[in-house]
């Protein structure tokens, strides 16, 4: 399961027979596994990466620290849950360190993203504080590089 | 000046390699896909680079002795007992060279004289021949086939020995066939060679890329062999340092010392940096071997299931990173198949008749690319059969 994984992590769109192949498996266990893998949530989606800068389509990312007071009996959680609510919000983690929850905010405009942060986020009760980072520009993102694609520099040889 | 009288006739007959102008051709055309390199993709692991930039700012930067840090050959010697069963003395038994290629070179210089033959097996990998020819010595090839599953086979080298035979190249796991010899091969193989003064030259460049249920086995390991073997390996293939230049010969005491006294004229000494960074190859690396080795495996096995599938029969290869798929079902020679490749799909693999007359009718496709990169080649050639109506599709 876990070549599987690191397969589909790596290439969703790999047709089954050939992840099946470089696995020395059937492709129906294939798309067992990976059924199974879907089902029992360890498989959370599949999406495609884009450059939006390159396609040219206005888009916004920022990334903001929050403090937040945690609640006697559920911690962070609930705070956590109710901000993973909103469609803007791309990620939220708890972190280690100087501040308790990271998000990943993506909007059209700059605008647009400050109002969230003002009108939506910052009044939430257990909101202590916010501190927002706009994304400039993206160079790799989830391992693939988005500026400078490296060139493959090997020459063919018989060596 | 006339320099075709000045050229020192052995240097001058070396043969050119005879796929130049393939190469030519695939250089002058930037959008070609390739499968025709002979290096991994892999960058050489961190801590192995870290180890290169500390010892350079550290400044580390002079002359090692001759046959290399001591520390390094310690540390070869552990490596090769904790990986391949094969013990050697540090200090007497092992030289760091400049690659593989140069403890090939050293070793052929060190043991080959005028008129001595050497049992090269076809097909294989190129230097050998014109490093015995530049020694004076004669190359004796011995075809291996696929119906063997490309391996040495004891009664055809049994049948190549003759008085004159000195030394005997085995180069497995094999570039460009892929091919290992197991245990059972290599014991016929030592049967033919023990009680002679027959000495061989294991080239096991590849020995940690090797797919097989069983894991592979240096001829030196058996009864009677190590006093008769020159083992030579290197950081190229296995930890992704081609680049870096550094490779090892192992063997008897006799003969390292004399390597080691060629290698002191011709080299000095191995590359510092390069040697600094391998110690920590060593070291700490025997995880990334196997990580790379599993994502080769994975596409060895796509590689292999895709050529089968076009028609083209590919046995399966159980070492290095190459896959040699047979066309001779195409009805063209392996040059013809490939120049066709290239001019019509832009993409280059080598013809299998550049490792040895053996090679035609087969051509050596490397699987050290991404499966992104394998898939579309793999796509463009599958275009080309049908283009050419060889195959016409499941």
């Amino acid at each position: 399961m876990e070549q599987l994984l690191k397969i589909l992590e790596n290439n969703a769109r790999l047709p089954v027979e050939d992840i099946a192949t470089m696995l020395n498996k059937s492709p129906a266990e294939v798309a067992a596994m990976m059924d199974l893998a879907r089902a029992q949530g360890i498989i959370k989606g599949y999406k495609t990466l884009v450059d939006w800068e390159k396609a040219k389509v206005n888009r916004v990312e920022a990334v903001i620290e929050l403090n937040v007071s945690p609640k006697k009996s559920r911690g962070f959680d609930e705070i956590a849950a109710t901000i993973a609510a909103f469609d803007e919000v791309e990620s939220v983690l708890l972190m280690s360190g100087g501040y308790d929850l990271q998000l990943v905010i993506k909007g059209q405009t700059f605008q647009e993203i400050a109002l969230f942060v003002a009108k939506r986020l910052s009044p939430l009760d257990d909101v202590l504080s916010t501190a927002t980072h706009f994304v400039l520009r993206t160079y790799k993102k989830e391992g693939r590089l988005y500026q400078d694609e490296e060139i493959d520099e090997r020459e063919c040889t018989v060596l | 000046m006339d320099y075709d009288k000045l050229i020192a006739p052995a240097a001058k007959a070396m043969r050119p390699s005879g796929i130049r102008k393939f190469f030519d051709l695939a250089a002058e055309m930037p959008e070609c896909i390739s499968l025709g390199v002979g290096e991994p993709d892999f960058k050489t692991p961190w801590a192995v680079r870290e180890a290169g930039i500390e010892s350079l700012e550290h400044g580390r930067t002079r002359y090692t002795s001759n046959a290399g840090l001591k520390e390094l050959r310690a540390e070869i010697s552990r490596y090769l007992e904790r990986r391949m069963n094969l013990r050697y003395d540090p200090m007497r038994q092992i030289l760091v060279t400049v690659g593989g290629s140069e403890a090939i070179d050293m070793c052929i210089r060190t043991l080959v004289k005028p008129g001595d033959e050497v049992i090269i097996p076809e097909p294989c990998f190129v230097c050998y021949e014109p490093i015995t020819t530049l020694s004076g010595g004669v190359p004796v090839h011995v075809a291996c086939r696929q119906e063997d599953e490309f391996r040495l086979r004891a009664e055809a080298l049994k049948a190549a020995i003759t008085p004159k035979t000195k030394l005997v190249i085995m180069p497995f796991p094999n570039n460009p066939t892929g091919a290992v010899m197991e245990r059972e091969d290599l014991e016929a193989v030592a049967e033919v060679l023990r009680g002679t003064d027959i000495m061989v030259l294991s080239d096991e460049i590849y020995a940690e890329l090797n797919y097989g249920l069983r894991p592979h086995v240096s001829i030196a390991t058996l009864p009677g062999m190590a006093e008769r073997t020159i083992v030579v390996n290197g950081f190229s293939k296995s930890y992704a340092m081609t680049g870096w230049r550094l490779g090892y010969a192992c063997g008897p005491e006799a003969v390292i010392k004399i390597m080691t006294k060629i290698h002191q004229s011709a080299i000095m000494s191995a590359p510092t940096t390069s040697q600094y960074a391998a110690i920590t190859a060593l070291k700490e690396c025997d995880g990334e071997i196997d990580r790379m080795r599993d994502e080769y495996n994975m596409r060895r096995r796509l590689v292999v299931r895709s050529f089968n599938d076009m028609g083209l029969t590919c046995f399966e290869p159980r070492g290095a990173f190459y896959a040699f798929p047979c066309i001779k079902s195409t009805g063209m020679s392996s040059q013809e198949f490939c120049t066709k490749l290239l001019e019509q799909k832009h993409v280059a693999i080598i013809p299998g008749d550049a490792f040895g007359a053996s090679g035609e009718g087969y051509c050596r496709v490397s699987y050290a690319y991404s499966v992104e990169h394998l898939t579309e080649a793999l796509k463009r050639i599958r275009e080309f059969l049908v283009e050419n109506n060889i195959y016409h599709g499941n």
